[in-house]
């Protein structure tokens, strides 16, 4: 009998080993992608990725690695799966080694662990935890994981659809009520062919959302359109308020380029001209540059909005690495040298960095349980667009391994669901009906005429996001961002494209991520709005404390045509009780 | 304010005729070919005033690492990214890749790229994703089987081989790559070269030398050396295509003794 096929979306970390946790059960899979998977937004990562193998014998553990993992999130995290995570940590990590990861080396030749500040809410990191290739260690493990997938390619067992977007998924509530996914409708970049492919499980692994904040350190292909869209079919989507934001990114048209915090770590001081004179802020203020990230951008903020300092006014801030010695830069910071050089022809030895904080990673994304299946049955999340590994905010080097312990888990939960699921029920009208309503959207799209440019529209959205959603978050603000999300979504009816064609029509596919951007975009503003306090990323002047009374809880976003409704859920806190701290503001 | 000058090659699809487009974008400090086609596509308007349609290009990464916006900019292949415009004489000629078949305007199919991966088997061949050594359940020991220890010295080699970003410059700039020869170009012979290296890829290197004989294979290459001019990682692509070519000729002298 010919078993039935499971879906992955996303080629990303997270959903290539999804992919491979399927096909080694022996069952189909059918990987979809907007670009060819080695071009996914995972080649960014430049610091590493966490495993406490304590390898240089300093007491750490994969329960310390836990514990860390919690108070960095502000106990907002729930504690099965991060504790599931950090324990396995150190077998993910030899097994990249296995698979031909150059992890940088011991004199002994063995991998070699260095310690990575980061956003480490306690300060700076006790433990050579992370395991790095260069300063390219994001794009060697997603290598890793895309060859292994081309290996069960070349053996029949993985399909590829690259270069088709992810519409919608397909669900059937024929059966007893209940709603179960049946497969998914996407559509082809260059034909605009628009299709359904049927399924018995699928995994939704699309990344990251730094684009609806118009520019921000992500790739541009983390637009949240996926997750958003399975969010508009009725899957909760949690904790979508809490957004980790790089203190120290080069401003650029198109993207804000991040400029790793290592370049604190090694030396580097932040400065802006204070009556004439240069004034390190930080170390005034906190008595040095190694603080924790959230407590940079808020002196960074401070210096430029409330001060008013910023370079020539506006809103960057120096970045001093000029007096570094060479080795220092050759050896720890080639990657920084290479940005700056690269991107902004200037050269970081003789002359400060002018940086500024941006939006860099999403805590929040779909609501999974702790087998990564979503509140549809058959829909499953993992990567950076499930929720549940970081809780408030994230420890530098969790991410990638977030994405890959999620991805396994997930793969095996899809294998467990499709064989459970009995078969032969699916209606082929639920296909042809998907399939119907997604074409509908596109020519409904196309048909729209007004004077709006989807593009300019998008910039707007961005400015307020980044504006009012980032670092420092007030009530009348956020209010203020929600009117004006509601706005544009009235804009959207009146935009009107210059590309009505029917090939390789990027506008119109742009127009459909923008609508799915701004349903996200309400969640993120009303679940900051109604979380009065401070906790991880998420900060309020109005509420600076952390107040686990009313918001020890995860937000939980259902949509609605009226915006979204938000709830909230216990967090489990099975292993670790939340320590009372002082609120790290300023 | 001051402008742009650019002028696009474009087509609307694999079967129309290409055609010159001009346009003039507002210029900001610091801007890369990417912020002018960003630009172009909040307003497209050509430089003659008429509205058009937006110019259709990739991008991802933004920073050089998805190999995604190569093109053909000023006449020679390279990340529209990472090219600054205060770097290039004006206007801005941007055109399509030649060596790929073109989509729509600046957008080529690369897919041959990863096809020719398929071919050398660019991979370790694992025994599975599961763990080895230690265990699996939370609390338990820590102590996984680590894969092949290297040297410092070996792991930058190969690192630095290892971050070719696929993008398809080398075989853009290489006069071995075209309609009438199936030539796999230096990337993939780079990843030969990556992979047999290893000291578990190695143990698999026969068939990805195999591979690289007969039609289409490393006896293609007329040494003409652009792809490492090309390469915007700095991959030494003429010492892979060096190392891999004695390893092949080594190979085939062998199989000829039926060694
Ligand atoms: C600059 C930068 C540096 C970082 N550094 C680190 C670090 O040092 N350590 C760390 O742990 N983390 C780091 N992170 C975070 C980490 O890199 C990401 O969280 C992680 O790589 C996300 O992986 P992913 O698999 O979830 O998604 P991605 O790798 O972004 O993949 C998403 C996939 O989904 C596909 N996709 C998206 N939308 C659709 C759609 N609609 N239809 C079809 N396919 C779609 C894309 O094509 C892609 O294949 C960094 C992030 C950035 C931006
Ligand atoms: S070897 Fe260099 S030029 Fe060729 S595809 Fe790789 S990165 Fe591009
Ligand atoms: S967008 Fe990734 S290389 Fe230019």
């Amino acid at each position: 009998m010919k078993k039935p096929k499971i879906i992955v979306v996303g080629g990303g970390l997270a959903g290539l080993m999804a992919v491979i946790k399927v096909a080694e059960a022996g069952w189909p899979v059918q990987l979809f992608s907007v670009v060819p998977v080695r071009r996914s937004g995972s080649v960014l990562a430049q610091g590493g990725i966490n495993a406490a193998l304590d390898a240089k014998r300093e007491g750490d553990s994969p329960e310390v690695h836990f514990q860390e993992t919690i108070t960095a999130g502000d106990f907002l995290a729930n504690q099965e799966l991060p504790r599931q995570m950090c324990f396995k940590a150190p077998e993910i990590i030899s097994l990249f080694d296995r698979m031909g990861v150059m992890f940088n080396r011991t004199p002994e030749g063995w991998i070699n662990f260095r310690r990575v500040g980061g956003t480490h809410s306690m300060g700076g990191a006790k433990y050579c935890r992370t395991a790095y290739a260069g300063h390219t260690t994001g794009q060697q493990l997603l290598y890793a994981l895309d060859e292994q997938v081309r290996r069960f390619e070349a053996e029949g067992l993985v399909e590829k659809f690259e270069g088709w977007e992810f519409l919608s998924i397909i669900k059937d509530d024929r059966m007893a009520g209940r709603d179960v996914c049946r497969g998914i409708v996407a559509m082809h970049l260059a034909t605009q062919e628009v299709k359904a492919f049927p399924a018995s499980a699928v995994i939704v692994s699309t990344g990251g959302l730094g684009l609806v904040f118009g520019r921000s350190t992500n790739s541009v292909l983390s637009n949240g359109s996926a997750a958003s869209a399975v969010y508009q079919q009725g899957a909760w989507y949690a904790n979508g308020e809490f957004i980790q934001v790089h203190p120290t990114t080069i401003p650029g048209e198109d993207k804000y380029r991040m400029i790793s915090e290592a370049a604190r770590d090694e030396g580097g001081r932040l400065w802006v001209y204070r009556d004439g004179k240069p004034w390190y802020f930080l170390e005034e203020w906190h008595q040095g540059n190694q603080v924790p990230g959230n407590l940079v951008c808020r002196s960074i903020h401070k210096v430029i909005h409330e001060l008013g300092l910023g370079i020539d006014g506006g809103s960057m801030v120096y970045l001093d690495i000029s007096h570094l010695p060479e080795e220092i830069l050759q050896r720890r910071l080639k990657g920084v040298v290479e940005t700056c050089e690269k991107f902004t022809a200037e050269n970081p030895r003789k002359v400060p960095i002018k940086v500024a904080p941006a939006a860099h990673y999403s805590m929040g994304g779909l609501w999974v349980d702790d087998d990564h299946m979503t509140s549809i049955p058959g829909v499953l999340a993992a990567g950076e667009c499930d929720y549940q590994y970081h809780g408030a905010d994230r420890l530098g080097g969790n991410a990638l391994l977030s994405c890959v312990y999620g991805g396994m888990k997930a793969g095996i939960t899809a294998v467990h669901h499709a064989a459970g699921l009995e078969k032969g029920e699916a209606d082929p009208a639920i296909f042809s009906e998907g399939v119907k309503r997604q074409w509908g959207i596109n020519q409904e799209i196309i048909d729209r005429s007004g004077n709006e440019n989807p593009h300019k529209l998008h910039q707007e959205l961005g400015e307020w996001m980044t504006e009012h959603a980032t670092v420092v978050r007030y009530n009348d603000k956020l209010k203020k961002t929600d009117e004006k999300i509601q706005e544009l979504k009235l804009k959207m009816k009146k935009i009107s494209l210059t590309d009505r064609g029917n090939w390789a029509n990027r506008e119109l596919v742009f127009a459909r991520q923008l609508h799915n951007m701004l349903e996200l975009t309400r969640v993120i503003v009303l679940g900051a709005l109604l979380r009065d306090e401070s906790r991880g990323a998420h900060y309020k002047p109005e509420f600076p404390e952390r107040d686990d009374r009313n918001f020890l809880k995860t937000t939980k976003a259902s949509w609605t045509p009226n915006g979204p409704k938000i709830e909230y859920e216990d967090v489990n806190l099975k292993y670790i009780k939340p320590e009372w701290k002082k609120s790290t503001s300023k | 304010m001051e402008k742009i000058y650019v002028k696009i090659k474009r087509r609307n699809n694999p079967n129309a005729d290409s055609y010159w487009e001009d346009f003039q974008v507002p210029k900001k400090p610091g801007m890369n070919v990417v912020s002018a086609l960003m630009e172009i596509r909040k307003n497209p308007v050509n430089a003659r005033g008429i509205a058009t349609t937006p110019v259709v290009w990739e991008a991802a990464c933004l920073e050089e690492v998805c190999g995604s916006c190569t093109m053909v900019i000023n006449g020679k292949v390279g990340q529209a990214c990472s090219a600054l415009i205060d770097r290039l004489d004006q206007p801005i000629t941007l055109e399509p890749m030649k060596k790929f078949p073109v989509v729509r305007d600046l957008v080529v199919d690369r897919s041959k790229i990863f096809d020719a991966l398929k071919r050398v088997k660019a991979w370790i061949p694992i025994d599975g994703a599961h763990g080895m050594g230690g265990t699996h359940s939370v609390g338990g020991p820590n102590n996984p089987v680590p894969g092949p220890r290297v040297t410092e010295t070996e792991r930058i080699i190969s690192h630095d081989l290892a971050c070719c970003i696929a993008c398809g410059a080398c075989l853009e700039a290489c006069p071995q790559v075209n309609d009438k020869s199936p030539f796999i170009g230096a990337a993939a012979i780079n990843q030969v070269r990556l992979f047999n290296r290893h000291p578990i890829g190695r143990l698999h290197r026969d068939s990805r030398l195999e591979a690289l004989m007969g039609e289409g294979g490393i006896d293609d290459c007329g040494n003409a050396q652009n792809c490492v001019r090309a390469c915007p990682k700095e991959i030494p692509l003429t010492e892979s295509i060096a190392e891999v070519g004695r390893e092949v000729t080594k190979y085939a002298v062998g199989k000829l003794l039926g060694r």
